[in-house]
C-alpha cells in the first residue's frame, strides 16, 4: 500500500466544523453546523438526545459523509491523517466490542493500525483501571467498565485529540468523578478533549467550553462561564397600573429590563434585583402591585431553555412551560457569543470552572 | 497494509468462533469420509449411480476413482465452513458495530477490505488442512478396513489432497467477499447455508438435465470449487462435467474478487451509522 508520508507537519489539535450538515432522507440531522473546539481546553458537546450531536462527531472521523460542510482536525480530513488514531482518540459508542474478545485483545486487534507495540494495550489498561480484568471476555463486562476500555481503546495512540461520545453513561458517581479528573488531566495535558452528552450537569464540572445544538443546529457555543452568565435570577412585578409600572421601571431600573415574550402591558420582568426592592420601591410609589415573582433560572433551566426552543422565532415559550421564557437567553441564537470568540490561552477563560447552579 | 493484515488476521483468532467452527468441520468430514468410503464400497454400491438423471451414467467406480471421491470430500461438501468463517469476518463487524473503531483505525476502506482477503486464506489453509486430514485418514481407514486400495502411495493422490487444501483456503477469501457484499450476519449465514447446500446442488441438477443448459453448471462457485482437486462427488456420479482445475480456482478466485468489489462499493460506501 501507498506509504504514509513521514513528515507530518503535526496538525495542531484544533477540530474545526464548519458549515456542516447532513440528510438522511427528508431528515435533516445537522444542519449548517459551526463551531470550534480548542486544545487544551475539555469542551462539552450537549443537546437533548437526537439533536445530531452523534451524527456530528461521527462526520468528523469519517464514518459518515457530510451532505454539506466539512469538519477537519488540525486543519485535514480524519481520511487524511497520517495514522489518524494517533492524532485522534474516538470512542462512539460503548457497545463497540465483540463480546467474545478480552479486554486485551480488543485492544490489541488494533494496536497494529494505530501503530504502537502490543505493551501499550497494557499501560492503557492500567490507566483507565482495568489492568485486573485484561484477560476477561468483554462479554461479562458491565456498562461502566464498557466506557472505560472504550477510553483506553482510544488512549492507544497518545492522542493529541480525543473524541467522547456520551462517555459518562452507565459510570456510577465514583466512575464519573474519576472520569472528570481523568479528562481535565487529558486536557491539561494540552489536548483537545470534545466529550458529548445529553445532559448538562453531568459535565458542567468538567467542561470549560459548551457547544449546545438542538435539531441539527447551533443554539450557543461559549465557554461555560459565559454560559453560567446567563443564569440569573429574575423578578416580575404586575400592576393594573400599566403607566405608573412603566414610569416606576423607566425611573429606577431602566437598564434591567428583561423583554419577555407575550409580555401582556402591566408585566415587567428584571433581572440582578431583590423582590424586596422591587416591592419597596412600588409601595413608595404608591402602586398597586398583584404580582411580585422570583424566578431562578440555573444552569439547566438555561440549557432547556437553549435547547427546547432551538428552532427559535415566535413559536413561544419552551416546552418546561414558558417560566424562563422571559429571560434574555430567550432569544436563540442571537445573544450567543460564537465559540471563537475564546482565544486560546486567555487567561481569564479559565476563570470560572464549573457551573453556578 | 501490514499492520492491516496484522490486525484483521488478529481479529479472526482471537474469538473462539473460529476454532469452533474447525471442531465443526472435522468432526463432519471425519464422518463423511468414513461413512462414504463404506457406501461406496458395499455390494451393489453401483447400482446407486445409475439412473440418477433417468438414464444409465455408466459410471462404475474403480478402486482408485472411490478413493478419490472420498478424499475430495472436503471441497465438495465441507466448503461452508471456511466460507461462513470469512463471511464472519465481515458480518461480525456490523454486527457488533466493530467497523465503528475499524475505519477509525483504518479509514481508507479498501485496505481494510484488502486485508481481510488476504487475511482470510491462512486462516483458510487452517480449514484445508484439518478439513482434508479428517477426511482423507477416516476415509483411507475405512478403504483400508475393507481390503479397497486407498491409493495413498500414488503421487496424483497427493497433488490431489494438497489442492483440495488449497481451495477450501480460497473458499474463504470468497466467504469474505460474500459477507462484504450481505453484511446482515443472520442473512448472511442463512443464504450460504442454503445455497450452498440446496440451491446450487438443485440447480446443477436441473441444468444439467438439459443439454443446452449443461455447460452452465461447471460454472458455479460450487462446482468451479470442486474441479480444483478434478475428482468430485458429483462429476464422478456423472452429474456434470467440470472445469479444468487451473480454471476453477481462477472462477472461484474471481467469485471472491467480484463479491469484494461489488460490497465495495456498496455497503462499505455507505455511511457507517
Amino acid at each position: 500500500m501507498s506509504p504514509r508520508s513521514l513528515h507530518d507537519p503535526s496538525p495542531d489539535g484544533t477540530v474545526v466544523v464548519d458549515h456542516l450538515s447532513k440528510s438522511f432522507g427528508v431528515v435533516r440531522a445537522v444542519d449548517d453546523l459551526s463551531f470550534t473546539v480548542r486544545p487544551g481546553r475539555v469542551t462539552g458537546f450537549l443537546g437533548p438526545n437526537g439533536a445530531g450531536k452523534t451524527t456530528t462527531l461521527r462526520m468528523l472521523l469519517g464514518l459518515v459523509r457530510p451532505s454539506g460542510g466539512s469538519a477537519t482536525i488540525g486543519g485535514r480530513h480524519y481520511h487524511e491523517l497520517d495514522h489518524p488514531a494517533r492524532v485522534v482518540g474516538a470512542a462512539l459508542e460503548a457497545a463497540s466490542f465483540h463480546p467474545g474478545r478480552t479486554a486485551r485483545d480488543h485492544l490489541r486487534v488494533y494496536a497494529p493500525q494505530v501503530g504502537v507495540p502490543d505493551t501499550r494495550c497494557d499501560e492503557v489498561l492500567a490507566l483507565v483501571g482495568l489492568a485486573d480484568v485484561a484477560g476477561r471476555r468483554v462479554g461479562g463486562f458491565s456498562l461502566g467498565m464498557r466506557q472505560r476500555l472504550g477510553l483506553a481503546a482510544t488512549l492507544l495512540g497518545d492522542p493529541r485529540v480525543l473524541v467522547l461520545d456520551e462517555p459518562a453513561n452507565g459510570l456510577d458517581p465514583e466512575g464519573i468523578a474519576w472520569l472528570r479528573a481523568f479528562l481535565r488531566h487529558l486536557a491539561g495535558e494540552g489536548r483537545t478533549v470534545l466529550v458529548s452528552s445529553h445532559v448538562l450537569s453531568e459535565v458542567q464540572q468538567t467542561v470549560d467550553d459548551v457547544v449546545i445544538i438542538a435539531h441539527g443546529r447551533l443554539v450557543h457555543a461559549s465557554p461555560l462561564a459565559d454560559l453560567a452568565r446567563l443564569t440569573t435570577r429574575t423578578v416580575r412585578v404586575s400592576s393594573p397600573d400599566v403607566d405608573g409600572l412603566a414610569r416606576l421601571v423607566a425611573e429606577r431600573w431602566p437598564t434591567l429590563v428583561v423583554p419577555a415574550e407575550g409580555e401582556r402591558p402591566g408585566s415587567v420582568t428584571l433581572q440582578d434585583v431583590d423582590a424586596a426592592q422591587v416591592g419597596a420601591a412600588a409601595f413608595a410609589a404608591r402602586l398597586e402591585v398583584h404580582e411580585l415573582a422570583v424566578r431562578e433560572v440555573g444552569l439547566e433551566d438555561v440549557f432547556l431553555r437553549l435547547t427546547g426552543g432551538g428552532t427559535a422565532g415566535p413559536a413561544g415559550p419552551a416546552g418546561d412551560g414558558g417560566h424562563v421564557a422571559a429571560h434574555r437567553s430567550a432569544a436563540p441564537p442571537g445573544p450567543t457569543p460564537p465559540a471563537d470568540t475564546g482565544e486560546p490561552g486567555e487567561p481569564g477563560r479559565h476563570a470560572q470552572p464549573g457551573g453556578a447552579a | 497494509m501490514r499492520a492491516a493484515l496484522t490486525t484483521e488476521f488478529r481479529k479472526l483468532v482471537t474469538t473462539r468462533l473460529w476454532w469452533g467452527l474447525l471442531l465443526c468441520m472435522a468432526v463432519y468430514m471425519a464422518f463423511l469420509g468414513a461413512g462414504m468410503a463404506f457406501f461406496f464400497t458395499v455390494d451393489g454400491a453401483d447400482a446407486a449411480f445409475t439412473g440418477m438423471n433417468g438414464e444409465p451414467t455408466g459410471a462404475t467406480l474403480d478402486a482408485t476413482a472411490i478413493a478419490m471421491t472420498v478424499y475430495t470430500l472436503a471441497p465438495a461438501l465441507g466448503y461452508v465452513f471456511p466460507v461462513v468463517v470469512g463471511a464472519l469476518a465481515v458480518t461480525g463487524e456490523f454486527r457488533h458495530m466493530t467497523v465503528t473503531p475499524t475505519f477509525l483505525a483504518e479509514p481508507r476502506r479498501s485496505v481494510v477490505l484488502g486485508a481481510k482477503l488476504l487475511a482470510s486464506l491462512p486462516l483458510g489453509l487452517v480449514f484445508g488442512l484439518v478439513g482434508t486430514l479428517f477426511t482423507v485418514l477416516p476415509g483411507a481407514a475405512v478403504l483400508a478396513l475393507r481390503d479397497q486400495a486407498t491409493a495413498l502411495g500414488d503421487l496424483e493422490t497427493w497433488r490431489t489432497i494438497g489442492l483440495s487444501v488449497l481451495v477450501l483456503a480460497v473458499w474463504a477469501m470468497v466467504g469474505v467477499g460474500f459477507g462484504t457484499v450481505l453484511t446482515h450476519q443472520v442473512a448472511a449465514i442463512v443464504t450460504l447455508l442454503a445455497f450452498t447446500q440446496f440451491v446450487e446442488p438443485i440447480a446443477r441438477m436441473l441444468l444439467g438435465s438439459s443439454e443446452v443448459t449443461a455447460g452452465l453448471s461447471k460454472w458455479l462457485p460450487g462446482a468451479a470449487g470442486e474441479s480444483v482437486t478434478g475428482a468430485s462427488l458429483y462429476s464422478s456420479t456423472g452429474v456434470a462435467e467440470l472445469l479444468p482445475w487451473w480454471q476453477g480456482l481462477l472462477v472461484l478466485v474471481g467469485y471472491g474478487l467480484v463479491m469484494a468489489a461489488v460490497g465495495r462499493v456498496t455497503t462499505l460506501r455507505r455511511d457507517i451509522t
